[in-house]
Formats: structure tokens, sequence, C-alpha cells
């Protein structure tokens, strides 16, 4: 291989999703001291000149490379646990880093009600608390009846749906928005915060239907003012758009490590759910293939790994 | 514990269903034989009975019973004859569609049972209204009363017995503080109210004690025309003392005091199985008279002796 090559080789080994174990070991492995002096000069991101005259390893890199030599063992360790296990695990980094309320929601929101139950007994077990007096006690201001309300529901999950209250509900919903300056106080707003929370998810489809054609706008369009809402009403009647979405915001170049687990906890909680339409969403959207897309973005066992997992919508 | 008294020498299934049935037939309505039979079998045994009913007589028993019996009678008996669990749905979805007295039930059935009972109330719910428990409680309750209900009927406490000390004493000073500020429906409150363990709410009641003097009920007591208060007092008394909170409603439905007429069945159709035996302690303790004398004077014929076996007394 050519220097030129092995450079940009070992550059992007370190950079990105995972690290390029192979590369690392065939490259890295038998460049000389002047060899590797080169690379350390050459990159800015790395290393940084020492005013003693050498060229030292960036802190904030050394912390970057351990979450990615890690992120393989995390999505391991993420695959091999019982579902309930790991949504409780989930739920509750989400309450002590951050705290994540997008997190919150999309277990709350995607699972389905036996596997939401499930969740909630794990985290029994797992934290000697239930998880909706975590969140009640970990999350502060408006939002926290929302989130509560969230953890705590068991939807009905039969074909019924009442269309009359359906459209009533959709009616109400779109006075309310149009209502409410900027959305600001929607979220305060109990009836919203009713419907959203407690009404089956085929109810909540069919509301959806309804007020894009009372509105003519689409709901979790009007909800642009309040994130919170307008990802419980996403996450609840269009998760593939969903997920699909956070995906990409993912993988952009240069965000931080919270956003980059999302691509891991994204791909090992859907495998096995809804990976084929999470695909065609993101092809759809994006003009390419989400295959294609972590190819480029990770490395090494990490990548081949993620690869095995999306493949299984297959 | 349960006062259920069940023969040591049950008779088969197809044998009690053969008996049900002919109580049904011919003239009138063998109130007798019904309760000496659905009275005396515990839940999994009515369980049976009601499978193998529908399936020699090609009818629901709880059709047969609703179309031969009347008022006070017919109810206990159907309440009786349900799964626990479908009681507990039927209640609630009758709560919600009636007026205010009716959020009692809500409180007391969400507070009273294990959450693993509340869960499989929930599940029979979805299979009962095609609905969920919570979105009917949300749609049909409102204000103050919306902010404490659908959290509690909501609620999966853990259930152990692991309780923090520390916690327990600040929530305990977050609660005075909430309450001497006559802030009763501050999310706070209702946060630590709906969410913790029932060992940990008891603690968080002891340090409350400890620390301030009166029981935290005593200082819940402002105004006694507020049903806010009343349901928040319930909610307490339901998660760390039931046997005294069922006491007293049976109490005052005997004597015909405050609005909840149907507190006698519905707390010994749902008890018997349960807490009945602490409860007549209970109620012996409170007011010197065993509970089947008061039950005696206070009601008459068939009610009266299906009640009465429920709650253990000896054939006379």
């Amino acid at each position: 291989m050519a220097a030129s090559d092995e450079l940009g080789a070992i550059t992007k080994a370190f950079s990105g999703f995972g690290v390029d174990e192979k590369s690392l070991i065939s490259i890295l492995g038998k460049w000389h001291p002047e060899q590797r002096q080169t690379f350390r000069k050459g990159t800015r991101d790395f290393f940084i000149q020492d005013e003693r005259k050498f060229e030292r390893w960036d802190d904030r890199h050394v912390i970057q490379l351990q979450h990615e030599f890690l992120r393989f063992k995390h999505a391991i360790v993420l695959w091999t646990m019982h579902q309930w296990e790991r949504d409780a695990r989930l739920l509750k980094e989400a309450l002590y880093k951050g705290p994540q309320h997008n997190v919150l929601i999309e277990v709350a929101c995607t699972r389905s009600s036996e596997e939401l139950l499930g969740a909630r007994r794990a985290y029994h077990s797992l934290f000697d608390h239930s998880v909706e007096e975590d969140v009640a006690f970990g999350i502060h201001g408006p939002e926290r009846k929302l989130l509560v309300a969230l953890v705590s529901s068991y939807r009905y999950e039969g074909p019924k749906v009442n269309e009359e209250t359906a459209k009533s509900e959709a009616k109400f919903l779109s006075g309310a928005i149009k209502g409410a300056a900027g959305n600001k106080n929607l979220i305060e707003n109990d009836e919203v915060v009713r419907i959203l929370v407690t009404r089956s998810k085929l109810h909540l489809i069919s509301v959806y239907k309804h007020y894009k054609e009372i509105s003519g706008n689409y709901l979790d369009e009007d909800l642009e003012g309040d994130l919170y809402l307008q990802e419980t009403v996403q996450c609840l009647c269009k998760p593939q758009a969903y997920f699909s979405k956070v995906l990409d915001a993912s993988m952009r170049p240069d965000v931080d490590e919270i956003k980059k687990e999302a691509v891991t906890r994204i791909i090992v909680t859907r495998a096995d759910v809804d990976m084929k339409q999470i695909k065609e969403e993101y092809n759809h959207k994006y003009g390419v293939s989400l295959p294609n897309k972590i190819e480029d973005v990770a490395n090494g066992n990490y990548r081949d790994f993620l690869l095995t997992l999306v493949a299984r919508g297959d | 514990m349960s006062t259920l008294c069940v023969p040591a020498h049950v008779p088969s299934v197809a044998e009690d269903c053969e008996q049900l049935h002919k109580a049904f037939t011919g003239w009138g309505t063998n109130e007798g034989l019904i309760i000496s039979i659905l009275g005396h079998r515990n839940a999994a045994q009515r369980k049976l009975i009601r499978q193998v009913y529908a399936e020699t007589y090609g009818e629901d028993l709880l059709k047969a019973l609703d179309k031969e019996l009347t008022n006070d009678f017919e109810r206990i008996v159907l309440l009786w004859t349900l799964d626990p669990s479908e009681r507990d749905a039927y209640l609630t979805n009758e709560a919600t569609k009636r007026w205010t007295s009716s959020n009692k039930v809500l409180m007391e059935i969400a507070c009273t049972r294990s959450p693993k009972e509340l869960l499989l109330a929930r599940e029979a719910y979805h299979a009962r209204f095609k609905r969920s428990l919570e979105e009917d409680v949300a749609y049909h309750t409102h204000g103050d009363f919306r902010k404490l209900l659908v959290p509690l009927v909501s609620s999966y406490r853990y259930g152990g017995d692991d309780v923090n000390l520390t916690l327990a004493k600040s929530e305990a000073k977050l609660l005075h503080e909430k309450i001497s500020k006559k802030a009763y429906n501050d999310d706070d409150l209702i946060r630590i109210l709906a969410t913790r363990s029932k060992a940990q709410i008891n603690a968080t009641l002891n340090q409350y004690k400890n620390e301030f003097g009166n029981d935290i009920n005593k200082n819940l007591k402002a105004d006694p025309k507020d049903e806010f208060l009343a349901i928040l007092r319930g909610t307490i008394k339901c998660l760390v003392c039931p046997e005294k909170y069922f006491e007293k409603a049976i109490r005052l439905a005997i004597n015909r005091q405050g609005t909840d007429e149907g507190a006698l069945t519905r707390v010994v159709a749902t008890q018997a199985e349960v807490d009945m035996k602490i409860i007549k302690d209970e109620y012996q303790k409170r007011n010197s008279v065993p509970l089947d004398r008061a039950i005696a004077k206070d009601t008459t014929g068939d009610y009266e002796k299906m009640l009465l076996a429920l709650i253990g007394q000896e054939e006379a």
C-alpha cells in the first residue's frame, strides 16, 4: 500500500463509529517509529504540538477513542440481553445521563404494551424502584406529567377504534394547537396530554388521519414548537420514519457521543421488529441505502456487526 | 385473611352445575341453593363452574343469574362469580360512568390491590371493554381528580420491602411543606403518592409523624366538604392501612352515612377471599359488635344470607 494510502487508512481507522481493527493491526502494527511520527505530525485532529517539542495525543480524542473501542462491546452486550432488561437499562441510563427525554419517549412509545410492561418488571428487579417513581423524581418542569404517564401506559392493543371519538379528538387538537401561541403551553394542556398518553395506537393513527383532513397539515409538523409532543406523536404514529430520521441525524459528522449512541440503540432494538420498513423509509428519505451509509461511517467489527443486524430485515 | 368457607368435600363441578341449573328452573329461583354453592367456592372453583356450565347448558352462568336475580342479591352474586381481575375491571368501568362517589372506587381499587393485581385488572379491562383503563379514567375525570387518579390506576409500584430512610425523611418534609401551604394538588405531592412503593410511603408517613407530631391525615382535614381532600386521605389510608379504610367504608354504609351505599356489597365481594378476616377484626374493635351481627341487623333475605356466607359465618 502506498504511504499516503496507509495514512488515510489509519486516519479512517480512528474516525467515525468503531475502530478498524484489521488496519490498525496490519498497518499501524508494522510502522516504524518514523512512520508513526509522520502520522502524528500529519493529523491535526488527533495530536497537538506540545511546547516541549513533541506531538501529544489530544485528550478529547483519547476519550473519544475509548468510546469507539467499546462501541462493538456495547452493541454485543445490548444485543444479547433479554429485551426487558435492555429496555429497563436504557430507561435508567436515559434518566441519569441527561436526562435524555427523547430516549424515554422512544422506549415508552415504540414498544408494545406487553414489552413495556416487561421492561417495568425488569426495572423493579434491577433497580429496586418502579420506573415511574424514578422518572417522576428525576424529571422536573411541565414535561414530567407527560413522561411519567408515557412510561406508565398500558394501551389497549386490539383493533377496535371509535371513529367518532377519534374525529372529535382530532378537531380538539387542531383547535388547541391553533390557540397555543408558538406551542409553548401545549404540553401543559391536560386534554392534549390525555389523548396522547392514554389512547391506543390505532386510535391515534386514526386521529392523525382525521387531523390531516381537518386542518390540512400533519399533526407532528404542527407540533414543531414542542419537541416532546412532536416526538411522542411520531413514535406512536409513524415510528419507522422517526427511527430513520434519528439514525440519519446520528450519523452526521461531528455529532456528540450521546447522539452517536443512538445508532447502536436503534439498530439493536429494531433489528427483529421493523428494520425492513426503517430501511425503506431511510432510502426513500435520504436517497442512500442504510447499509451503504453504515459502510461509509463505521469501521471494523462494529460495522460488520451492524450490517449483519440490518440485513436481518431481508 | 380469607373468610370464605369451602366445605371439606366439594361436589364435582358437574354436580354443582346441575344444582345451579335446577335452582333457575321452575317457578322462581332457589336462592338458598345458589348461596350454598357459589357462596362456598373459591375463585378457581367458580371459574371452572362457569366454564362447565357454559359447555353444558350453552349459556353463560352470569347471564342466567342476571335473568333470575334482582337487586342487591343479584349484584353481590354477580360480582362474586366474576374472576377477581374481571371484577376489578367491571367495577372501575362502572365507576367511570357515574358521579362523584365513584372517584372513590377508582382510588380504592388502584390503591388497595397489589401491583400485580392492578396489572391483571388492567389486562382484563382491555379484554372486556376494548379500551385501556387509563384512557377511560382520563376521559371521565377532570382537573385535580384526573391529575391524581390517572397516575394511580397506571402505577406499577415496586413491591419489595426495601426502603430508603433518607429519602423518606426528605419526602416527609416535602409533603408537610405542601400541605402547610394547602397545595393539595401539588405535582410533587401527587408524584410521591402515585409512584413510591407502599413500603416507602409507609416509611415516609412514619417520618412525618415523628417530625411533625400528627398523622398526615389529620393535616388533610382543612375542609370537611372538600371531596378532593377526602380522596387524598382515602389514597393514603388505602396504601398503608387498607383494613381500616374498608372497616370505615362498611361502617358508613351500614349506618347509612355518606354517599357510598354500594360499599357493603363491593367490599365484601372483593375482600372475602383476601383480607376479610382482618377487616372483621377491625370492625369488632371499632364498633364493639361483630360484623355479622351488624349485617344481620341491617340487611334481609337472600342478600343478607349471601353476605354472611361470604364473611364466613357458619350456617345456623
